[in-house]
C-alpha cells in the first residue's frame, strides 16, 4: 500500500511538470500581453516596453519559465499584476470559499445520488423509476448557469427566501454563520442538483447489476433485512463507479463552480480567475491553473486509493 | 502490379450489397433514438428553415416596444432594444448549432488520428503520447478557453478550432484502446501478409471497427461543444455581437431577471436543454446499438 502510494506520487511528478509547461507556454504565447491590458488606450510602445521590463516579460520565454518555476518550487506564485497582492494570498482568501461550496456540493451530491440511484434500481421499472429518470435527464441536460438563474428567479425573487448572490450582505458589518448559510445555500443547491442528475444514473445501473448477484441472494436467504441488503451488502460493490467519477469530476466541478460563482456573484476561485483572465493577470492565471491541475491529479490518486478501502479485492502492488 | 483475381461466391456478393447493419436496425428500434432524432430535426428546422418562413428582422430595433411580453406581433416578446425575440432565437440557433457540430467533428478527427497513431505504433511512442493526454486531462480546459477567448474575441471559425483543441482527449483514449486490441487480430495480420501498408491497414481495417465508439463519443461531444459555446458566451466571451447566439441571449437576459422578463430567460435555456437532451438520447441509443453487452 505504502509502496503503491509512493509509486503514484512519483508518477504524478511528470504530470505536474507537464501541467506547468503547457500552462506557462499557452498563457505566454498568446499575443497582447498584460502591458496592453493595463495601459489600455494610453499604451505606447515605450510604456509597454517599460512594463515588460519591470515584469521580466522581455526575457526569452524559456528563461521566464525557469524563473517562474524556481519561484514556484519555493512556494512563491508571484505577485498579481492587477491586485498588487501576492497570488498565494489571493488564492488563500478565495480557495476556501470555492472548496466550501464544491466540498459540500460533492458530499451532498454523493449522498443524494446513492440514495436516488439505489431506490431507483430497487424499484426498477416502476412509475417512480421512470419519473426519477425523466427528471434527472432533464436536469442533466440543463446548463449549470441556466439552472442558477432559475434558482434566483424562483427562490430569491419570487419567494425571497434566500439572497440572490454575494457572500454576505454589504449592509451587515458583522455577518455571522446564519448569513453565510443563507448566501451559500443557492449556489450549493445548484451544484448538487446538477451533479446528482449526472451521477444518479450511474448509481442506478451499478446497483441494478449488483442486486442480481448470488451473494445478495445469499444475504436475503439468511434473513437479512431488505434495507440492510441494499444499503450494506450491495452498496459496497455498486458504489465503485461513483468513486471513479469523483476523481474525474473535480475539474468539471471546478468549471461548474466558475459558472455558479459568476451567476451568484460568489467571490471564489472562479470569479478570481474570470477577472484575472479579463485583466491578463499572468501570475494569477498560472497560479490557479497549476493549483487546479494539482488538485485534479490528487483527486484521481485519492479516488484510486478509496477504491482499495471500499473494495478489498483490489490489492495495490 | 496485377492483383490475382479472386473467385467471389454469390453469397459473398450478396453480403457486399449493404443492408442497414444490425447496429442501425437496433438503433432505430429504440424509441429514445426516435425522440432524439425528431427533436434535433425540429431544432435544425426551427433555426435554419424558420427564418425563411417567419420573416422578421432579428436586428431591427423597436425602442418603443422594448421588453414587451409575448404578443401577436412578437410571439416571444422583445428584448431590451425591442428586437424580435423569436427571430433572434432562430438566428441564434444557427450559430450555436454550427459551432457545436463543427467543433465536435474537428475534435473527432484530431482524436481519431491521434489515438490511431498512438495505439498502432505502440511502444514508447504510445506511452509518451498517452502521458501527454493524461497531462492535458488534468488541465482545467474551461480556464484556458476563457483565457484564450478573453484575448482573441474569436470569430466562429477560430472558436470551433479552439473548442476542438481542448476536447479531443476522450476520443483519442477510446480509439487507442480499441486499436490496441484490434491490431493483433488475425485479420489485420492477414491484411499485412497480403501486402497492405500501414496506412491501408489503419484506414480500411481498423477505422471501420472503431466507428462505434467514435460515433457515440462524437454525438456526446456535440452536446458538450454547444454547451461550451453557450457557456463562453454566457461569460461574455463567446462570439462578438450583433449576431445573437443562445448563450449570449441567456447572459443578456440575466440583467432583466428582476423585471421578471421570463420570455427572455426561458426560450434560450430550453433551446440549449433540448439540444443537449436530443444529442444525449442519440448518443445513448448509439451506445446501446454498438455495445453488444447492452443490446437487448
Amino acid at each position: 500500500m505504502f509502496k503503491y502510494v509512493l509509486y503514484r506520487l512519483i508518477q504524478a511528478i511528470p504530470a505536474m511538470i507537464g501541467v506547468t509547461i503547457i500552462g506557462f507556454f499557452l498563457v505566454h504565447i498568446v499575443p497582447g500581453g498584460p502591458a496592453q491590458a493595463m495601459l489600455g488606450a494610453k499604451a505606447t510602445p515605450q510604456k509597454i516596453a517599460e512594463i515588460d521590463r519591470i515584469y521580466g516579460l522581455n526575457k526569452p520565454i524559456i528563461v521566464q519559465y525557469g524563473i517562474w518555476m524556481v519561484q514556484l518550487l519555493h512556494g512563491n506564485l508571484g505577485t498579481s499584476y492587477f491586485y498588487n497582492e501576492s497570488v498565494w494570498k489571493l488564492i488563500r482568501i478565495n480557495m476556501p470559499r470555492t472548496l466550501a461550496i464544491v466540498g459540500i456540493g460533492i458530499l451532498l451530491a454523493h449522498i443524494g445520488s446513492v440514495l436516488l440511484g439505489s431506490i431507483q434500481a430497487y424499484y426498477k421499472n416502476s412509475i417512480f423509476d421512470y419519473v426519477a429518470t425523466t427528471i434527472t435527464y432533464f436536469f442533466y441536460a440543463m446548463p449549470f448557469f441556466w439552472l442558477g438563474i432559475i434558482m434566483i428567479m424562483f427562490f430569491s425573487i419570487d419567494l425571497s427566501w434566500f439572497p440572490s448572490g454575494g457572500l454576505s450582505n454589504p449592509l451587515n458589518p458583522n455577518p455571522g454563520f446564519g448569513s453565510w448559510v443563507a448566501h451559500t445555500t443557492l449556489p450549493v443547491l445548484t451544484l448538487v442538483i446538477g451533479t446528482i442528475a449526472q451521477w444518479a444514473q450511474y448509481m442506478r445501473t451499478s446497483m441494478d447489476e449488483t442486486l442480481v448477484q448470488d451473494y445478495v441472494r445469499t444475504a436475503r436467504s439468511k434473513g437479512v433485512g431488505e434495507v440492510r441488503v441494499v444499503m450494506v451488502h450491495a452498496l459496497r460493490n455498486s458504489i465503485l463507479p461513483l468513486i471513479t467519477l469523483l476523481g474525474f469530476a473535480l475539474p468539471s466541478l471546478f468549471s461548474g463552480a466558475l459558472f455558479i460563482e459568476v451567476v451568484f456573484n460568489y467571490p471564489g476561485m472562479g470569479l478570481l480567475f474570470w477577472n484575472a483572465a479579463l485583466q491578463r493577470d499572468y501570475p494569477t492565471i498560472l497560479g490557479i491553473v497549476v493549483l487546479t491541475g494539482l488538485l485534479t491529479i490528487f483527486g484521481n490518486l485519492l479516488a484510486d486509493l478509496l477504491y482499495g478501502v471500499i473494495d478489498p479485492r483490489i490489492k495495490y502492488t | 502490379m496485377a492483383a490475382p483475381e479472386l473467385q467471389v461466391s454469390p453469397q459473398a456478393q450478396m453480403a457486399e450489397t449493404r443492408e442497414p447493419s444490425r447496429e442501425w436496425r437496433t438503433f432505430w428500434r429504440n424509441p429514445l433514438a426516435w425522440a432524439g432524432v425528431f427533436g434535433l430535426v425540429f431544432i435544425v428546422l426551427f433555426s435554419f428553415v424558420g427564418p425563411l418562413v417567419y420573416h422578421a428582422n432579428d436586428l431591427a430595433i423597436h425602442l418603443n416596444d422594448a421588453l414587451q411580453p409575448p404578443s401577436a406581433q412578437f410571439p416571444l416578446g422583445t428584448d431590451e432594444l425591442g428586437r424580435n425575440n423569436l427571430s433572434r432565437m432562430m438566428i441564434g440557433g444557427q450559430l450555436s448549432l454550427e459551432v457545436g457540430f463543427a467543433a465536435a467533428l474537428v475534435s473527432m478527427v484530431i482524436g481519431v488520428v491521434y489515438g490511431m497513431i498512438s495505439g498502432y505504433i505502440g511502444g514508447f511512442t504510445d506511452v509518451l503520447l498517452m502521458r501527454i493526454v493524461d497531462v492535458l486531462y488534468s488541465i482545467p480546459s474551461l480556464f484556458f478557453l476563457l483565457f484564450i477567448d478573453s484575448v482573441f474575441r474569436p470569430s466562429a471559425i477560430l472558436l470551433i478550432f479552439i473548442i476542438a483543441v481542448f476536447s479531443w482527449f476522450g476520443v483519442a483514449r477510446l480509439v487507442r484502446g480499441q486499436v490496441l486490441s484490434l491490431k493483433s487480430r488475425d485479420y489485420v495480420e492477414a491484411a499485412r501478409a497480403l501486402g497492405a501498408g500501414n496506412g491501408r491497414i489503419m484506414w480500411r481495417h481498423l477505422l471501420p471497427n472503431v466507428t462505434g465508439v467514435v460515433l457515440v463519443s462524437t454525438t456526446l461531444q456535440v452536446a458538450n461543444a454547444i454547451l461550451t459555446v453557450a457557456g463562453l458566451s454566457f461569460l461574455g466571451l463567446g462570439l462578438p455581437p450583433p449576431t445573437p447566439n443562445w448563450g449570449q441571449m441567456l447572459s443578456d437576459s440575466m440583467n432583466y431577471m428582476f423585471q421578471n422578463a421570463w420570455w427572455l430567460i426561458y426560450p434560450p435555456g430550453f433551446a440549449i436543454l433540448l439540444v443537449e437532451l436530443c444529442t444525449n438520447f442519440i448518443g445513448v441509443s448509439l451506445n446501446q446499438a454498438y455495445d453488444p453487452r447492452l443490446r437487448k
